[in-house]
C-alpha cells in the first residue's frame, strides 16, 4: 500500500519534470529575447552582471530604435504583401487541382496526389542555384515578386495534398443533387464544395503565410537591397552593421516578428500535422 | 483543372531541377552568359576539395545525431504532455515555439545565447566556478563545440515537431490495448517497449523521415550560427554549396554539390512510399 503511494508520488514528480525541462529548454530562447529588449546596453555589455536581472531600469529605447530608425516596418510590409500574394496563387492553383484529384476515380487519382506531394520534399537548397538563373532572366532579381512567383512551388503540393483529404471526406451525392437542381458543376462546386471546405482553405491560408514568413534560403539568394528584404532575411543579416550585432534591437526584432506568426500557427498545427502523417495514423 | 498547378510545378520545379543537373556538367558562372559542356570537370574537382568531404561528413553527422536525439527526446515528451494537467494549452504553446517561430529568428536567439563574450551559458558556469572569468570556451569559436551547437539548434528546432507527430500516433493507440496488457500485469516500461512502440513504428518512422530532409537539406542554421567555420568545420552540403554557388558566384560548382542531396532525399520518397503503402494496407 505504501509502495503503491510512493510510486505514484515519484510518477508525477518525473511527469512535472520532464514538462519542466523540456518547457524550459524549448522556450528558454524567447524569454532570452524579452530580456534583452528591454536591457539597457551597458547592463548587458557587463560581463560582471547577472544576465537574469535587471540591474539597471529597463529601457524602450531598443523598440525605438527598431521602429524609427531601421527598415523593420517596411519588412514587415514587404513580408506581408508577398504574403497575401502567395496565399492568392496557391488557392487559384491548388483548390481546382486538388478537387479534381478528389473526384478523379480509381487509384491514379491518389498516386498523383502522391506524386504532388513528393515535390514538397524537394528541398530550397537543391533549387535556389537554377532558380536564381530563371529569376534574373524574368527580370525579377532584387525585387519581392521573385519570391511571389517561387514560393508557391512550395505550398502548392502541401494545399492540394491537404485539400484533397478535405474534398474527399465530401459525398459526391452533394453536387449531383445541386447539379439535377440546374447548377453547373462549377456552381454546385461553388455553392456546395467551398462552403463545407471553409475550415480547410483556411487551414492552407494559414499554413501558406506562415512559409511566407519562415522562408530564408530564397528570399536571401535572390533579394540584395535592404529596402527590399523579407523580415526573416532583413533581421538577421541586415540589423547587423558591419561586423557589430545590436543586439537589443536585433533581439526585440526577432521577438516582435515571431510571436503573432507562432500564436496564429498554433491555433491551426494539429490541422497540418495531420497532413504531415500521410495515413500512417487511422 | 489539375493542368495550372501541374503545369506551374513543373515549370518552377522540373525545370529547375533539369538545369541543376545541366549546370553541375557546364562552366555556368553568375555574371557570363556563355555557357559550355565540362563534363565530369566540376565533380572531380568537388570530390578532391578538403571542404567538399568535411561538408558531406558534417551533414551526415548532424541529420544522423540530431534524428537519434530528437525521438528519444520527443517519445519522452510527447507520452508526458498525453497525460491530461492543468495548465496544458499554455505549456503546449510554450513547447511549440521553436517550431513555429521563423527559424532564422530563432537561430538569431541561439547565436546571443552563445555570444563569444556576453554567452548566458558562460555566465552561469563561471558562477559555478566551472571556468575562471574569460576562461571559459568560445562556443561557436571551436570546431567540436561549433559541431556541438549547430546539432543543438536543430534538435531544438525538431523536438516540437516531431512530438506532435509522435502525439497523434501515440493517441491513435486504442486505450483497450495498454489496459488489457495492465491487467495481464505488464509495467509501465513493458508496455512501453513490447506495446507503445511497435505499435507507434509507422508514426516514428514519418517522424525520422520528415526530420532527416529537414536537418539534411537545412542551410538557414548553419549560416546564420556560424557560416560553416569555424575552418569548414561545421559546413554541410547545403552551406557549402550556396558558399560556392552564390556567394562565390561558381554556379556550376555549387549545382553540382547540391546534386549529392538527391541520393538521400529519393530514399526518403521510397521509404515514405512504402511507410504511406503499408498505411493503405492494412
Amino acid at each position: 500500500m505504501r509502495r503503491g503511494a510512493l510510486r505514484r508520488i515519484g510518477a508525477r514528480a518525473l511527469h512535472v519534470f520532464v514538462l519542466v525541462f523540456f518547457v524550459v529548454a524549448l522556450a528558454f530562447p524567447f524569454f532570452w529575447m524579452l530580456i534583452a529588449t528591454f536591457k539597457r546596453n551597458i547592463d548587458l555589455y557587463t560581463v560582471e552582471n547577472n544576465p537574469f536581472l535587471f540591474n539597471m531600469p529597463p529601457t524602450l529605447e531598443h523598440l525605438r530604435f527598431l521602429f524609427a530608425e531601421t527598415r523593420f516596418v517596411r519588412w514587415l510590409g514587404n513580408t506581408a504583401l508577398v504574403g497575401v500574394l502567395v496565399v492568392a496563387i496557391t488557392l487559384l492553383l491548388s483548390v481546382p487541382a486538388a478537387y479534381a484529384l478528389a473526384r478523379l476515380a480509381g487509384r491514379w487519382g491518389e498516386r498523383l496526389g502522391i506524386a504532388i506531394f513528393l515535390t514538397y520534399l524537394i528541398p530550397p537548397t537543391l533549387l535556389f542555384i537554377p532558380l536564381s538563373r530563371v529569376v534574373a532572366l524574368l527580370g525579377l532579381q532584387d525585387s519581392i515578386f521573385s519570391v511571389v512567383v517561387v514560393y508557391p512551388t512550395m505550398t502548392v503540393p502541401f494545399s492540394v495534398w491537404l485539400l484533397m483529404a478535405f474534398f474527399k471526406s465530401i459525398p459526391k451525392e452533394l453536387e449531383d443533387a445541386a447539379m439535377v437542381d440546374g447548377l453547373t458543376r462549377f456552381g454546385a462546386f461553388l455553392k456546395m464544395v467551398v462552403p463545407i471546405s471553409v475550415s480547410g482553405i483556411l487551414t492552407v491560408v494559414i499554413f501558406t503565410f506562415t512559409l511566407v514568413t519562415q522562408e530564408f534560403v530564397y528570399a536571401l539568394t535572390f533579394i540584395s537591397p535592404e529596402s527590399n528584404q523579407m523580415v526573416g532575411v532583413g533581421i538577421p543579416i541586415f540589423l547587423v552593421r558591419g561586423d557589430v550585432y545590436y543586439w537589443g534591437s536585433l533581439m526585440a526584432a526577432c521577438l516582435v516578428a515571431s510571436l503573432p506568426i507562432a500564436v496564429v500557427y498554433n491555433l491551426f498545427l494539429d490541422r497540418f500535422i495531420a497532413g504531415f502523417t500521410v495515413g500512417s495514423v487511422k | 483543372m489539375l493542368l495550372p498547378a501541374v503545369l506551374y510545378i513543373l515549370a518552377l520545379v522540373g525545370l529547375p531541377l533539369v538545369l541543376a543537373v545541366f549546370y553541375a556538367f557546364s562552366d555556368a558562372r553568375i555574371g557570363s552568359t556563355s555557357i559550355h559542356w565540362v563534363g565530369l570537370e566540376n565533380f572531380r574537382s568537388i570530390l578532391e576539395s578538403p571542404s567538399f568531404r568535411k561538408a558531406i561528413r558534417n551533414s551526415v553527422v548532424f541529420t544522423v545525431s540530431a534524428q537519434v536525439i530528437v525521438i528519444v527526446c520527443s517519445t519522452i515528451l510527447s507520452i508526458a504532455l498525453e497525460k491530461p494537467f492543468r495548465g496544458r494549452g499554455i505549456v503546449r504553446f510554450l513547447i511549440l515555439l521553436p517550431w513555429v517561430a521563423p527559424v532564422s529568428l530563432g537561430t538569431i536567439g541561439w547565436k546571443w545565447i552563445l555570444d563569444s563574450i556576453y554567452s548566458v551559458i558562460t555566465w552561469v558556469l563561471v558562477a559555478l566556478h566551472v571556468y575562471k572569468p574569460y576562461s571559459a570556451p568560445m562556443w561557436l569559436g571551436e570546431p567540436h563545440l561549433a559541431m556541438a551547437s549547430v546539432v543543438l539548434v536543430h534538435c531544438w528546432r525538431l523536438i516540437p515537431f516531431s512530438t506532435v507527430i509522435v502525439l497523434a500516433g501515440l493517441s491513435a493507440i486504442p486505450k483497450e490495448v495498454p489496459e488489457a496488457a495492465a491487467i495481464d500485469g505488464a509495467g509501465f516500461w513493458r508496455t512501453l517497449f513490447q506495446i507503445n512502440i511497435p505499435m507507434m513504428a509507422p508514426i516514428l518512422s514519418v517522424a525520422i523521415l520528415f526530420g532527416t530532409v529537414f536537418t539534411f537539406t537545412d542551410m538557414t542554421v548553419v549560416y546564420i550560427l556560424t557560416a560553416g567555420g569555424p575552418f569548414d568545420s561545421t559546413q554541410t552540403l547545403p552551406s557549402l554549396a550556396f558558399a560556392t554557388g552564390i556567394a562565390g558566384s561558381d554556379l556550376a560548382a555549387g549545382a553540382a554539390i547540391s546534386l549529392f542531396l538527391v541520393p538521400v532525399l529519393v530514399g526518403v520518397a521510397y521509404l515514405m512510399l512504402r511507410v504511406a503503402h503499408r498505411a493503405e494496407v492494412t
